[in-house]
C-alpha cells in the first residue's frame, strides 16, 4: 500500500498556514483517488502539537513530528535532516506539501538525497487509474505541462490557491516523535529574524483579494506636461490603505525606483510582477498606468478577474488579457475610487 | 582569504519571443528552439553580477561561470555577457531546454564543478538564480549543493555581506515581501539569487578582452554533457488559450468608471 505523506511546517505562532491547509485538502483527495493509499501527516517546527491537533481529524493513519528549538528556524541543514528522518520513517511514495519559501529551499535537495525527485510550483496533483500526475508551468507561466514521474519518493509542493483549505474543529493528535541526529556542522547557520524592506510600507499581501498593479505611467509627464509623483504616491497608498490590496509594479516602474530617483518610495523589486518578478495569486487584479507586454502579462497568469485603466485605448496588454479596459486617466479615476471608498 | 565563486547560469529564450511547444525526438521542445535569440537566464545573471562585485572587492577571489547549453548558443550569449563581468567560463555542450530535468542538469553541473582545477572547496560559494526562466523548477542549485556535500543553502537571495570575522550575512526572500536574515559562519555555501541589488554593469571592453582569452578555449573544449531523461514523462504540454474578450470602456465619465470599479472591488 502506497503512503501519501502530507508534510507541513509550523508558522511562528505554531499554526499551519493557509497554503499548508490547502495542500492537506489535496493530500486527502489524492489518497482517496489512489484507492488503497494510506495518509500520514508529518509536521516539523519548534512545537508541533498545536498544528497536529488542528488537523487531528483529517483521517491520517499516523502523525509524525520533528520538534525542538533547532527546527523552529527555517534553515536548510536542519530542515533537510528533519525531512529526511520523517521520510525514512514513513517510507512514502508521494510527499505533498504547500509551497513555502522554507520548503522550496530544502525539498529538491532532500529528494535527491533520498534518490527521489521533487516538483515545486505544482498547480494540481491527481491520480487516475493508480497513476499520479501533476500540472506545472514552464517558461515562466507560458507553457502548461502535465507530467508523471517514476522515481519515489516524489515530493510535490503545491502553489497556494490550488485548493480550498482544509479547516475543521480538529481534535487531539497522538504525535509520534521522530528523532533526528544533528551533527554540529548542521548548525553553521543561525537565523536572526525577519526584515521588512528598509523604510518601506508593507505593501505585499499574498492573501489579499485584490492585486493592484502600478505601471511606469504614474511617473510620466501628464497632460499638463508635468510628472505628479507625490500625487501618485498618495493616491496609491490611500487606495492600498483602504482596500488592503497587495501592490504589484511593472519592471519599468520598479527599475526607476531602484535608481534612487524620488519616485514611489515604497516600490521595490519585490513588488515586480512578471517574468522576472512575482507571479502572485489573487481573485482580482486592477492594473493602472501599465502598458505591460508579454514579460509583464505572464505575471497575471493566476489573477482571475482583471481590469485595467489606461489612457491608451490600444494598450497592448489589456487587449485580450484583461476583462475590462477603462480608457481614462488613472489619476482622476483612482482619486474618485478613493473618495467612494472613503464614503462606504 | 578570498572566495572561489562558481556561478551556475543557463541560457533561455529572449522573453519577448513567442514560444510554441512541439514534440521532439527527446520529448517536448520549443519550435525553432535553435533559432530563437537567447539571453543569459535573468536571475542567474544577477548572480553573476553579484559574484563579480564580491570578487572585485575581496582580494584573492575568482569567479567561474558554469553554463550548459548547445555550444553555438553559448557562444552567442557569452560574447555579450563577457563584456560585463570578469569570469572564467566552464562550458558544457548540452540542452538548454526547460523540459530537461533539474536532477540530470544538476548532476552535470556538479561534475563540472568537481573537475575545476585549483578550486578550493573551503572557499567555495556556489551561486545561481533561484529559478530559471525556462524550467522554473527552483531545484537545480539545491541538488548541485547536495552533490557537492554543501548544506548551507539559501534561496531567493537579495543581499550577501561578509562580516569582519568572515561570516556571511544573507537576506533571503520569504513570504509577504519580507526577508529572512541568516548568518552562516563562512563558505562553502550555495546561494540562489533573486534580483540582488546591483544594476546591470555597462559594457567594459577591457573586461571583455580579458575574458576572451579563456572564453574561446573553454568553448572549444566544451564536452558533450549527457543529460538523462530520469524517469520524467509528459502527458500534455500546451500553451493555454489566453485571449480574453476585453470590454473596452471609452468615453465614460470618470465618475461612472470609478463607481463601476468600486462595485467590482466590493462585489
Ligand atoms: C528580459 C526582460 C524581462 C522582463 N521582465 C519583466 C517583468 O518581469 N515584469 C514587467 O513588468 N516587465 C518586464 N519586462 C519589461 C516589459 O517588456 C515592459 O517593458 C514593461 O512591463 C512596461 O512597463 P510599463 O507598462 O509600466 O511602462 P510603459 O511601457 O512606460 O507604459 C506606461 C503606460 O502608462 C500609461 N499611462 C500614462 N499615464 C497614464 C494615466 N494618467 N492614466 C492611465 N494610464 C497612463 C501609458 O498609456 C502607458 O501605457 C521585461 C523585459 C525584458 C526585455
Amino acid at each position: 500500500m502506497d503512503t501519501v505523506l502530507y508534510l507541513a511546517h509550523t508558522q511562528s505562532d505554531e499554526t499551519l498556514s493557509k497554503g499548508a491547509l490547502e495542500a492537506l485538502t489535496a493530500a486527502k483527495e489524492l489518497t482517496a483517488q489512489l484507492g488503497s493509499a494510506n495518509l500520514v501527516v508529518a509536521i516539523l517546527g519548534g512545537d508541533v502539537q498545536t498544528a497536529a491537533d488542528s488537523v487531528a481529524d483529517c483521517g491520517a493513519s499516523k502523525f509524525l513530528g520533528v520538534s525542538g528549538e533547532a527546527f523552529a528556524q527555517s534553515r536548510y541543514a536542519t530542515d533537510a535532516a528533519a525531512i529526511e528522518a520523517l521520510c525514512r520513517t514513513a517510507q512514502p511514495a508521494i510527499v505533498l506539501c504547500g509551497s513555502s519559501s522554507r520548503f522550496n529551499r530544502v525539498l529538491p535537495g532532500v529528494a535527491s538525497r533520498l534518490g527521489g525527485c521533487a516538483d515545486l510550483h505544482a498547480t494540481e496533483v491527481k491520480a487516475d487509474g493508480g497513476s499520479t500526475s501533476i500540472t506545472r508551468w514552464y517558461y515562466r507561466q507560458r507553457i502548461r505541462a502535465a507530467q508523471v514521474r517514476d522515481k519515489r519518493p516524489w515530493f510535490v509542493a503545491l502553489e497556494t490557491g490550488s485548493d480550498a483549505p482544509w479547516i475543521t474543529a480538529g481534535g487531539k493528535a497522538a504525535v509520534e516523535s521522530v528523532p533526528v541526529a544533528l551533527p554540529e556542522s548542521s548548525l553553521r547557520t543561525t537565523v536572526e529574524g525577519l526584515q521588512k524592506p528598509p523604510g518601506q510600507t508593507q505593501t505585499i499581501r499574498p492573501d489579499a483579494d485584490l492585486l493592484y498593479v502600478a505601471g511606469a505611467g504614474w511617473t510620466k509627464k501628464q497632460a499638463d506636461g508635468e510628472a505628479h509623483i507625490q500625487d501618485a504616491e498618495s493616491i496609491i497608498l490611500d487606495f492600498l490603505g483602504k482596500t488592503q490590496a497587495s501592490l504589484g509594479g511593472s519592471k519599468s516602474l520598479v527599475d526607476i525606483s531602484g535608481t534612487g530617483q524620488a519616485v514611489l518610495s515604497f516600490m521595490t523589486h519585490l513588488n515586480q510582477i512578471g517574468q522576472t518578478g512575482a507571479i502572485p495569486r489573487h481573485p482580482k487584479g486592477l492594473s493602472t498606468c501599465c502598458h505591460g507586454e508579454e514579460p509583464h502579462a505572464v505575471g497575471w497568469r493566476f489573477i482571475h478577474e482583471r481590469r485595467a485603466i489606461n489612457l491608451d485605448a490600444n494598450c497592448g496588454w489589456a487587449h485580450g488579457k484583461a476583462d475590462v479596459l477603462y480608457v481614462a486617466d488613472a489619476f482622476e479615476v483612482m482619486r474618485k475610487v478613493n473618495a467612494l471608498l472613503e464614503k462606504s | 582569504m578570498g572566495f572561489h565563486i562558481v556561478v551556475c547560469a543557463g541560457i533561455v529564450p529572449d522573453p519577448l519571443q513567442t514560444l510554441e511547444p512541439i514534440t521532439g525526438p527527446q520529448g517536448p521542445a520549443l519550435k525553432n528552439e535553435m533559432m530563437l535569440p537567447a539571453v543569459l537566464d535573468p536571475w542567474a545573471k544577477h548572480a553573476l553580477f553579484e559574484a563579480a562585485h564580491l570578487a572585485a572587492k575581496t582580494p584573492d577571489s575568482k569567479v567561474w561561470l558554469v553554463s550548459m547549453a548547445p555550444k553555438t548558443k553559448l557562444q552567442q550569449v557569452m560574447m555579450s555577457i563577457a563584456q560585463k563581468a570578469s569570469f572564467e567560463l566552464v562550458a558544457l555542450d548540452g540542452p538548454a531546454s526547460g523540459f530537461t530535468d533539474s536532477q540530470a542538469v544538476a548532476e552535470a553541473l556538479a561534475a563540472a564543478i568537481n573537475a575545476i582545477s585549483g578550486l578550493d572547496r573551503k572557499r567555495l560559494l556556489v551561486f545561481g538564480g533561484w529559478e530559471s526562466a525556462s524550467r522554473g523548477a527552483g531545484a537545480t542549485l539545491q541538488i548541485v549543493g547536495e552533490r557537492l556535500g554543501i548544506v548551507e543553502q539559501f534561496q531567493g537571495v537579495d543581499e550577501l555581506s561578509v562580516t569582519a570575522s568572515g561570516s556571511l550575512r544573507i537576506l533571503e526572500r520569504v513570504e509577504g515581501g519580507m526577508h529572512q536574515i541568516s548568518h552562516c559562519d563562512g563558505p562553502p555555501a550555495v546561494l540562489g539569487w533573486a534580483t540582488g541589488s546591483l544594476p546591470e554593469p555597462p559594457n567594459n571592453p577591457q573586461v571583455g578582452m580579458a575574458n576572451m582569452r579563456t572564453l574561446m578555449p573553454a568553448l572549444q573544449k566544451a564536452t558533450a554533457a549527457g543529460v538523462a531523461v530520469d524517469g520524467k514523462s509528459f502527458t500534455s504540454v500546451e500553451v493555454p488559450k489566453q485571449r480574453r474578450d476585453t470590454r473596452i470602456v471609452k468615453d465614460a465619465s470618470t465618475d461612472d468608471i470609478a463607481r463601476e470599479i468600486m462595485e467590482w472591488i466590493k462585489g
